[in-house]
């Protein structure tokens, strides 16, 4: 496209806003001791290098504050920022508190609703997540499922990084992946894959099935090795000792 | 602000152009101000159809190239005041469209026109794409036979994930299904597929089946579109086709085998 705008009519817009929720570590602190904090905030990033190189991060004073015992936000920015931590924002803390931080560049987040704290805007540069959930573990937070409403038609390519749920049908030619299950209350007539990064869990729920493929983490039945006893029936497919069972539901 | 319909297939030779050619002409009649546009660079067909080939001057790719104005090359039907034809060049190839440069010729005739009509070339190419990419409505032309069932729903992915509306998180393009070439006999006899077998495959709102027909032949020949032979059933179809885009009820009609003579008078199988 060129970029001269008298002759770009149709030039999508540049910019727009839309509102995300971001899975955020948060760091509780139960000592206002720098010293200690920085020694044991060390330890834990030395045992994960890679997962916490420029990680973000919200710091808790919640304990802290519980306790009255002050601490030194500008200071404890340094020592997060020192070991290659973002800091991108505060909650629990003091009026005091959430003011200093505001002056570090740190948005308030408020810890739940009819906290003490109030939320700040966030400075234009820092991501604000909109919320934070409890004890984020971003290892074993269950990955998110998928939903789709519309047909996926002939030559269109799904990948759901968790469950995928098809409320439309899969039209053959199509192909759909997911890491979890995937379920499709339509008629599956395409190419259906679920566990694909290897999860032997992973099952496959239809309504109709006439795919052309299913498979489960890598094992797969192509079209004419389905049974007439299993096609245009509502049946969940599933791995057993490496086969792959349909069973009619 | 003017309606874009693509007639799009995926399939060649399914009827996109005599579709395009009918319904233009169905909508112009219906007091619209209308204007089709032939998509497929290269390989001119609708002006033949729309019996306006001996009238062509400037093409399509003259406009977009700044050659000539769309007013030099649009051609007004000899039917219809209310019909304008933008013919495609046969001696360049598709490469000679662009986005830019169609969005401009579609911006333009928008200011102008209530609905513009644009045939697909056949396959999923530029030409496709870009004669899709800007519309609001599609219809999607498929006979009763695998392959064409096959390419319309791929036509269908493309229309939902390839075109500005999709690109730009608009509402999405309104679909409709048109079934042609339609023989209940053959269906009968198990040669062809049903229209049941057909939306189920596609769930697709049906705006209409047009039936197998010899006035369609004898309409492209002549350079007259079908919709204008209301005696014909194709001609009916395509006429009942328009007045339910437009929001009429109008039952749907070809679908079941036509009884003989005798069948009418026995009301028998």
């Amino acid at each position: 496209m060129s970029t001269d705008p008298q002759t770009t009519p149709y030039r999508p817009p540049a910019l727009e806003f839309k509102s995300s929720t971001f899975s955020v570590p948060v760091l509780i602190l139960f000592d206002n001791d720098m010293v200690i904090i920085e020694q044991q905030l060390q330890e834990k990033v030395r045992q994960a290098p890679e997962f916490f190189k420029n990680s973000p991060l919200v710091f808790d004073l919640q304990e802290l504050n519980k306790q009255e015992r002050e601490v030194d936000i500008a200071e404890l920015t340094k020592i997060i920022r020192k070991l290659n931590l973002l800091p991108i924002g505060i909650r629990g803390g003091t009026a005091q508190q959430n003011q200093q931080a505001i002056t570090q560049g740190i948005p308030v987040h408020s810890i739940h609703s009819g906290s003490t704290s109030t939320p700040a805007p966030a400075p234009a540069e820092t991501v604000k997540p909109k919320k934070i959930t409890p004890k984020p573990d971003p290892k074993t937070e269950p990955a998110i499922s998928t939903l789709i409403t519309q047909p996926i038609r002939s030559g269109q390519r799904l990948y759901a990084e968790g469950d995928l749920i098809v409320l439309a049908q899969v039209s053959a030619g199509a192909e759909i992946l997911a890491e979890g299950n995937i379920h499709v209350y339509g008629t599956l007539r395409g190419r259906a894959l679920a566990g694909v990064q290897g999860n032997q869990e992973a099952r496959i729920f239809c309504s109709d099935l006439q795919a052309e493929l299913i498979s489960i983490a890598g094992t797969y039945k192509i079209s004419e090795d389905l049974d007439e006893s299993v096609r245009g029936k509502p049946v969940q497919i599933y791995l057993q000792n490496e086969n792959l069972i349909i069973q009619d539901l | 602000m003017a309606r874009i319909i693509v007639v799009t297939s995926g399939k060649g030779g399914v009827g996109k152009t005599t579709t395009s050619a009918a319904i233009s002409m169905g909508l112009a009649k219906k007091g619209y101000k209308t204007a089709v546009i032939d998509f497929d660079v290269g390989l001119r067909n609708l002006d033949l159809v729309m019996g306006c080939e001996r009238r062509v001057v400037y093409d399509f790719i003259n406009v977009i190239n700044g050659e000539a104005n769309l007013n030099q090359a649009l051609i007004r039907d000899k039917h219809c005041e209310q019909l304008y034809i933008l013919p495609a060049s046969q001696t360049r190839d598709k490469d000679a469209l662009s986005v830019e440069g169609v969005g401009k010729i579609l911006e333009e005739l928008s200011k102008e026109f209530q609905y513009i009509v644009c045939d697909s070339p056949a396959g999923i190419e530029k030409g496709a794409h870009l004669a899709m990419y800007f519309a609001d409505d599609a219809f999607v032309v498929t006979n009763p036979e695998v392959s064409s069932v096959r390419d319309s729903d791929r036509m269908l992915g493309l229309l939902s994930s390839k075109s500005r509306r999709a690109e730009q998180n608009e509402e999405p393009i309104k679909e409709y299904l048109l079934l042609s070439r339609y023989s209940p006999d053959r269906v009968k006899l198990g040669e062809m597929l049903s229209v049941k077998d057909v939306q189920e495959i596609l769930s697709l709102h049906l705006l209409g089946v047009i039936p197998e027909s010899k006035s369609v032949l004898n309409a492209s020949n002549s350079g007259i579109p079908v919709i204008l032979d209301q005696k014909s059933d194709a001609g009916q179809a395509y006429a009942d086709i328009v007045a339910r885009y437009l929001g009429e009820e109008k039952p749907h009609r070809f679908i079941d085998e036509k009884k003989g003579i005798f069948g009418k008078l026995f009301g028998g199988k």
